[in-house]
This record gives C-alpha cells, structure tokens and sequence, in this order.
C-alpha cells in the first residue's frame, strides 16, 4: 500500500452564526493515500463540503474557522500554516474543483488565461502559455490554440468543468479536492468528467478526494469511503466491502435509497425524518431519532469510531448485521 | 446605531414641519420686511442667525424658507408617485403598444438631466409654487413608474391575481384591489427618496432666480446670498445648513423604509 | 461588435429627435408670441424678427413649422443670440472648453477618491471605516453643490484668502498653451472639489455594493483556492467584474454632472456653458437656453453611447452577443 499523504486528526470547525459559532464539522478524522481516490459521502447539509474547505483553509463565508485537529499534509501539518504559507500549497500543492463550473469560473477572463493563473502564482519555471495548452489538450478540450481565448459564456457545461480541472492540475498537485465536481452537470457529460478524472489520478499519481451525495459515483470511483452524518464520521471501508456489508444503520438506509439498475424492485426508499439542526443536536448518536434499531443506550451516549482500516460509530453493529433493519422498519 | 440615526432624522423632519405650519408664530421677525440693520452679524440685536442686506432677519425667513421646501417636496413626490402607479400599471397590464409608448417617454426623461429640463421649462413658462410641483412632478415619475410596471409584471401571474380573474374581476379592479397593495412598499421607499431630490431641485432652480418670487424659500436666500459671500457668511450659511439637514433626513428616512420594507435585505443586515 | 455599435447609435438617435420636438413644443405652447421666444427678448431690428417669422413660418400650420424648424436645425442653425451679438452654436462652441475641463476634472477627483472609499468601506465591511464611510457618502450626496462652493469660497477665498474663487484667470492675462493651463489650475480647484463631492458620495456606494456582491462570488473562491495573492485576487477578478456596474453608474450620471456644473460656474463665475444657461436666463435670451437643452441632450447621448461601449469593451458576454 502506498504512503499517506494526508493525515486529519480530530478536526473540529465552526462558522459564525447568530447565536454564537456552531460546530459544522465535529471530531473528524481520515486519511489519503498517494495515487488513492478516497470518497466523502452524505446528505447535503452533513458537513463533507466545509470538511474539503478546512483542507484548503479557506471558506466560501466570511465567518468560519477550523477550531482545533491536525491536518498532516505530508510532513506539515496546515493547520499551523501561516496565511502565506498556506496561499503557498493551494493550486500548488492541494487543487480544488467545485460543483457548479458556471459560477465558478470568472466570466470576464479567458479560459486560458484562467487556467494559467495558478502557474503565474506560484512562479511556474518553463513557458506557461505552452503548459496551458498542454494541460488543454490534456483534459480532452477540442482545438486547444481557439480553447485558450474562450471566454466561459462561449462554452458547454462540460467544457466549463474540463477548464476548471486543467486549472487544478495546473501545478501538478499531489492531492486534488472535487466537491460534487458532476452534480451540475447532464448526466453523460457527468461519466464523461468522472473518466477524465481517474485517467488523470493514472497519469500524475495525483490522490483526490471526492465529495458527493451520489453512491453512484462513489461506487465508480472510489478505493475507499468515509460516510458522514451531521459532522461526524459514522463509517469508513474500502468501497468494495462497504457496498457489500454496510454495517451503520445509516449506510444500510443510503444505500437502500440508491435506485439500483439491477435490483428488480422499483419501490423507492428514503430515510424517514430530516438531518438534526446543528443547533438542537441529539445528546448521544445524532442518527438515533431516526434509527429504527436504536435503544435507550443510543439515546444517551455518543458512540465513537476508531481510526483503523474499517471502522463503523454505532452501538448495535451486531443487530444491524443481522438482519436487514430498514426492511423492518417498512414492514411494521 | 441605525435606530438612532432614523430618531435623529424623523425629529428634524418634524421639527421642519412644526417650523413650516407655525411659522407666523415661532419667527421673531416678519421676514418680509426689511429694515435699517443691514447685514448684521449673528448674534446682534436679537437678530440669532444675522441679518440680510435688506435687514431682515435671516432666522426668521428660515422658517418660513420651510414652507416652500416643504410644500415643494413633498406635493412633487406625491404628485409623481400618483403619476407613476397610474403610468407603470397601464404600462404593466396592458403591455403591449401601450407599454412601448409609456416606457419609451419614461426612458426619455430619464435620460436628460432633470435640471436642465426643468430650467428651460420654467425659464419659458413662468415660475410660481405651482406651476414648479407640476414640473417637477411630470420630470419625476419615470423610476417609479419603472419599478410599478416591473412588479405589476412579475404579479400578473401570481396566484391570487389568476383566482380574481377567474372569479371575474375586470382589469382595473384587480390592478386596484390585488396588484398595487403589493407593489406599493418600493414606490413608498422611492417616493420618500424623491421628495429629498424635490426639495434638492427646488433648491436649484430658486438660486438660479426660477424660483416663486413672491415666497421666501431656502434657494432663493442663497441666489440673494451669493453677492454677499465676502461681507456676510451667515447669509449663505445657515439656509444651506437647512436644505441639506432636510435632504439627509428624507435620504435616512428612505433607507429606513428600504430596510423596514424590504424582507429580503433584513436577513443579511 | 461594430453590429452592436450601429445598433446602439441607431437606438440613440429617437431620443435626439424626441428633444428636438420638445424643444419646439415649447416654443410653441409657452405665453406670449412665439417671435420672442426665437430671437430673445430684446427690442431686435424689425427686419430681422421679419425674417425669423418667415424662416419658421410662425404664421402657418404647426406641422409645416415643426418641418421648417427641423430644417434650420439640420442647418446647424440654432438661433441667434441678440444680448452676445453672435450666433447661438458659436456661442455654445466658445464656452465648452472651460466646462469640460471643469467636468472633467471634477469626474477623475470623483472616480479616484469615490471608488477608494468604497473599496476600503467594501473590504472593511460593518467596521468603522466602513460607517464613516456611508455616512459620508450619505451626507455628501445630500448636500446641495452649488451651497458647497459657496462655503468654499467663505473658507478659502474670504477667511483664509488662500485661492481665486472668481473666473478662471486673473483678468489681465495674456498667457497661452500651457501656461494658460497653468494659471489656471489654483482657479480651478475650488470648483471642481465643490462639484465633485456627490459624486465621490454616489461612487462610492456603488463601488462598495458592488465590491461586496463580487467578494461573494463563487469565481472568486476558486481564484483563492488556486493560491492567487489577496492583491491579485482583488485586481484581477473582484475589481474587475465589480468595474462593470461602476462604469454604468459613472457613466449614467454624467447628465447629473452637466446639470452640477451649471450651478458651480455660476457660483465661481467660470465662463463655461451653465454660466451661460445662468446669464441668457436672467436676459432671457431664449435662443440660447433652448440651444443649450440641444447641446446638453447630445453631450448625454454621446457619453451614453460611450458608456456602452466600455461596457462591450469590458464585458465579453455582451461584446458576443451580435
């Protein structure tokens, strides 16, 4: 197995709000390793978004800061980083691409010029007008020579988040952070932006982390997976064995709700209930009021997730394993 | 901090329309009539605020300059906030040929800068208080009817519009009864605005001599002050103190409309 | 691109036509004999106020007149002034040097101080800088100009005798070129501070709405995460796409700043257009006012023209569009 590249210990951040600051993400801990795809999922709302812009130290309001944790990012950790040091890794070193590539990109500038942008600031060495039409032609952008005097409003959607990716990969970053990069986007161009970006995790060895709501893409993509809920981690797995034996209640409900082409049965399944408000946080497992197995012991105490190889946050792993829990609670 | 800035704002607006309806009461002179004690100083001879070159009390004809800058602005504003709702729903419910007429004449006295427009036009009819309301009404109700036509437009299809229709309102009950309630919260915010730009363009045409000759108003003591600027400050001073105090509390009070009315800002502020 | 130019020429045209018809609305609709309104009111020698009345054919039917007043003014003749002995456009033509200056110098104080201020407002948004900031900005638009320059010339000119505040050179002069420009820079700086301070109030609202809507964009996270300095960031993406609404407004206002004018130049007696407007009002010299509503209605044509095409010139979404 290949070296982890990035180590998050116990990440806590909070963002500003009326009533003082609330915790988005809660005691969050994973890893990345080299040349690995490793996914992020959960509902919108779970806190995956503000866990990617904690990486990177910059968040899309004004009002948020990372609390406590450590972000070990080969032998740093960011978390310590001055502003400087940090404006450093972004696009150098850590790259991110964002899920709407319409508003992302800056409708005045030309896509070349936008691509280029990363190289200029972190003082790319050889001719970055060749390298941007390398990275162009690289990303699959037809007639590259025209490409690079675009501006966004003369492009596709697709095209849109193929000049965002060349731009992340600008600098040749070793880790690379996609949040919901297919969300916006029609749903073959979607497949289309997928296999660009595990061809480019072959070809650099670049790690990416992937942010979705979507199994789908997690189940295409991914080597290993991190399920969130309500800012915390509740299970970790290699992807494979966590499609075929999902242990926390949660992931047993997500993957139910996932319209499966195979599975003949056309019933359409959601999770009952709604995210807790971050505000008015249930004392012991946050998924306990909508857990169909939980117990007077989910309901006082938290449950904790250890930081090995498979790990699952849930008093009743045993119950849950045993029979299939969503089914029941369907039936009764 | 915004509270007390809207307080402070209100008061001087009450307290100018205290001085305008009172004004016979509270002067300690009669500003019309002049007298041996020409350009006094503030301060002499119970003269609080000076005396002008004609020896009236400077005080005095401030308060009753409110009356006009007053009955101006605020008759202009009303003036073309009635015009405005009248234009903007023809203009929004018909559409149509009527829309492109009425919108193209309101782009017209949009474009040209009111001041001078108003210049020719006074400058050829005639000045007096009235015949200054209309014009300054007829070169202001252009935003609003703008604003009205623009939320006429996204009502038209509102649901409880469709049901008075169904129900068989005709036109303009429906525009009386349903759609101007809810387009009225920005016309109010734009008119309060109008009546500080009202007052603001009386002031103009005054001190370019346009004014009504036979009333006092705060533009017209600063035409007359302008040759005296080297001998007597205080003839310039104090009746641009009032027009601007004026003109900055319409101003706050409009933005404290703007934020009372308007839900969307409130969540941000 | 030259599409979109023709267009927007073609578009402005209506309006010119549309002034003129007022213009002779008018002359037609006010009191008195209209004869007075063409030549002034002035004793004028009889043959010439016989003239006139044949010229715009004032004993016929209002739409031959209309034709025959469209005519002299595709002439370029706007009348004659009999107070100044001189044709109207030449005139005008005589004291549109002085006014430009003055509105031009006024327009970069107003830009360069108006947008700063609401750059450092934006940046330190609901800190204090911010809230003197908008006061400022508030009082600043409230306060009536022509008042402005009058405490100017009380402050500097009368108390502290530091600058002219009469004309635009000493009266005994003879200089010329540059020196000419010179002299009169120290006359010139009261003016234009006096007419520029609402528009510093206007510019800086707008910059600072705009820069606070643009600080939000989703654009300008993506150019932070790609590591671009603050500097760079704020250069290249914030104030750039924030530009576009501040030309708009600059450019939009510009009719704001002729009508300022008028009123600063008769404050300081310069010798531009609105002192003129000023002085054919008192004489009433109508010729001239209704030249100068022409002559105003165009120079805002024009720089609305000029408007959009900075914006095209800025913006490549409209530049694209046909």
């Amino acid at each position: 197995m290949n070296e982890i590249i990035l180590e998050v210990r116990q990440l806590v951040t909070e963002i500003h709000q009326r009533r003082g600051w609330l915790r988005v993400v809660d005691d969050v801990s994973f890893n990345v390793r080299r040349g690995e795809i490793v996914g992020l999922v959960g509902e919108s709302g779970c806190g995956k978004s503000m866990t990617a812009f904690s990486l990177m130290q910059l968040f899309p309001t004004p009002a948020a800061r990372v609390t406590s944790g450590q972000i070990q990012f080969e032998d740093r950790d960011l978390a310590k980083l001055t502003a400087d040091e940090m404006r450093r890794v972004r696009g150098a070193q850590i790259a991110m691409i964002f899920q709407d590539p319409a508003t992302f990109l800056d409708p005045l500038m030309t896509l070349g010029n936008q691509i280029a942008e990363p190289l200029r600031a972190h003082n790319f060495a050889g001719n970055a007008t060749a390298r941007t039409r390398e990275l162009v032609a690289q990303m699959g952008l037809p007639d590259p020579e025209l490409m690079v005097r675009r501006y966004p409003h003369q492009v596709s959607g697709g095209q849109k988040q193929r000049a965002l990716i060349a731009s992340a990969m600008a600098c040749a970053p070793k880790l690379l952070i996609a949040d919901e990069p297919t969300t916006a986007l029609d749903v073959t161009v979607q497949a289309q932006i997928l296999d660009l970006m595990r061809d480019l995790r072959d070809q650099t060895g670049a790690a990416i982390l992937l942010i979705t709501h979507d199994l789908g893409v997690i189940a295409e993509m991914c080597d290993r997976v991190y399920v969130m809920y309500a800012g915390k981690i509740v299970e970790h797995n290699t992807t494979r064995e966590l499609f075929r034996a999902p242990r926390h209640p949660y992931t047993q409900g997500l993957l139910r709700s996932t319209v499966s082409l195979e599975s003949a049965s056309a019933e359409l399944f959601a999770i009952p209930g709604t995210v807790p408000n971050l505000n008015e946080l249930p004392t012991g497992c946050r998924f306990a009021p909508r857990c169909p197995i939980a117990n007077a012991q989910c309901k006082q105490e938290p449950p904790f997730v250890a930081n090995d190889a498979s790990a699952v946050a849930c008093w009743n792993v045993e119950r849950a394993a045993a029979s299939d829990i969503w089914k029941l609670e369907i039936g009764s | 901090m915004a509270n007390l800035r809207t307080g402070i704002a209100f008061s001087l607006i009450a307290l100018c329309v205290v001085a305008a309806v009172f004004a016979p009461f509270l002067a300690p002179f009669d500003p019309f009539r002049g007298g041996a004690d020409a350009l006094l100083p503030p301060g002499s001879k119970s003269f609080i605020l000076g005396s002008d070159h004609l020896g009236r009390d400077v005080l005095s004809e401030l308060i009753f300059g409110a009356r006009v800058s007053l009955a101006v602005g605020i008759s202009a504003a009303l003036s073309a906030s009635v015009l405005g709702l009248v234009v903007g729903s023809l203009a929004g419910f018909f559409g149509g040929w009527v829309d492109g007429v009425l919108m193209r004449t309101s782009e017209f006295f949009q474009t040209l800068p009111r001041f001078v427009l108003a210049l020719v036009i006074v400058a050829f009819f005639g000045s007096g208080i009235f015949k200054l309301i209309i014009v300054l009404a007829v070169l202001s109700w252009p935003p609003i009817a703008r604003l009205v036509r623009a939320q006429i437009l996204s009502l038209r299809e509102a649901t409880f519009v469709e049901a008075a229709r169904l129900s068989g309102m005709g036109s303009l009950r429906i525009i009386a009864r349903e759609i101007l309630p809810n387009a009225l919260a920005p016309v109010i915010v734009t008119g309060s605005l109008d009546i500080a730009s009202a007052i603001l363009l009386e002031a103009s045409l005054s001190f370019f001599g346009l004014g009504d000759a036979n009333l006092i108003s705060w533009g017209g003591m600063l035409n007359v002050a302008q040759p005296y600027l080297r001998q007597a400050w205080w003839m310039a001073v104090f009746p641009g103190i009032a027009i601007s105090l004026v003109v900055l509390s319409f101003n706050v009070l409009g933005d404290a409309l703007n934020d009372a009315l308007n839900p969307r800002l409130q969540e941000t502020a | 691109m030259w599409f979109y130019i023709l267009k927007r020429v073609a578009q402005a045209l209506p309006l010119l036509l549309a002034v003129v018809v007022v213009n002779f609305v008018l002359i037609q609709l006010a009191p008195g004999d209209p004869v007075t309104l063409l030549v002034g009111d002035f004793p004028a020698p009889e043959e010439y106020v016989k003239q006139v009345r044949a010229e715009y054919g004032l004993d016929r039917p209002v739409a031959e007149r209309l034709v025959l007043y469209l005519g002299q003014l595709a002439r370029g003749n706007l009348g004659y002034s009999f107070a100044n002995r001189m044709s109207v456009a030449e005139l005008i033509g005589k004291r549109i040097g002085p006014t430009l200056q003055l509105m031009f110098t006024a327009l970069v104080i107003a830009i360069v101080i108006g947008v700063t201020l609401g750059v450092v407002a934006a940046r330190g948004r609901g800190k204090l800088a911010d809230w003197i900031a908008q006061i400022g900005a508030l009082v600043g638009y409230s306060v009536p100009d022509f008042w402005l320059g009058q405490v100017l010339i009380i402050l500097f000119a009368v108390t502290l005798a530091l600058l002219p505040s009469q004309g635009m050179r000493s009266a005994r002069s003879v200089a010329t070129g540059l020196d000419a420009f010179l002299e009169t820079l120290p006359y010139l700086i009261l003016p234009a501070t006096a007419l520029s301070v609402r528009f510093i109030a206007l510019f800086s609202r707008i910059t600072r709405s705009a820069m606070l809507e643009v600080l939000n964009a989703d654009f300008v996270l993506a150019a932070r995460a790609k590591g671009l300095s603050e500097g760079r960031v704020l250069l290249a993406h914030v104030l750039r796409n924030a530009s576009l609404p501040i030309v708009t407004v600059i450019g939009y206002n510009l009719g704001l700043l002729i009508a300022g004018s008028a009123l600063i130049e008769t404050v300081f007696s310069w010798p531009g257009v609105g002192r003129l407007m000023f002085d054919s009002i008192t004489k009433r010299d109508y010729p001239v006012m209704t030249g100068i509503l022409l002559f105003v209605s165009l120079t805002v044509v024009i720089a609305n023209l000029l408007t959009d095409l900075a914006y095209a010139a800025l913006d490549p979404r409209v530049r694209y569009t046909r």
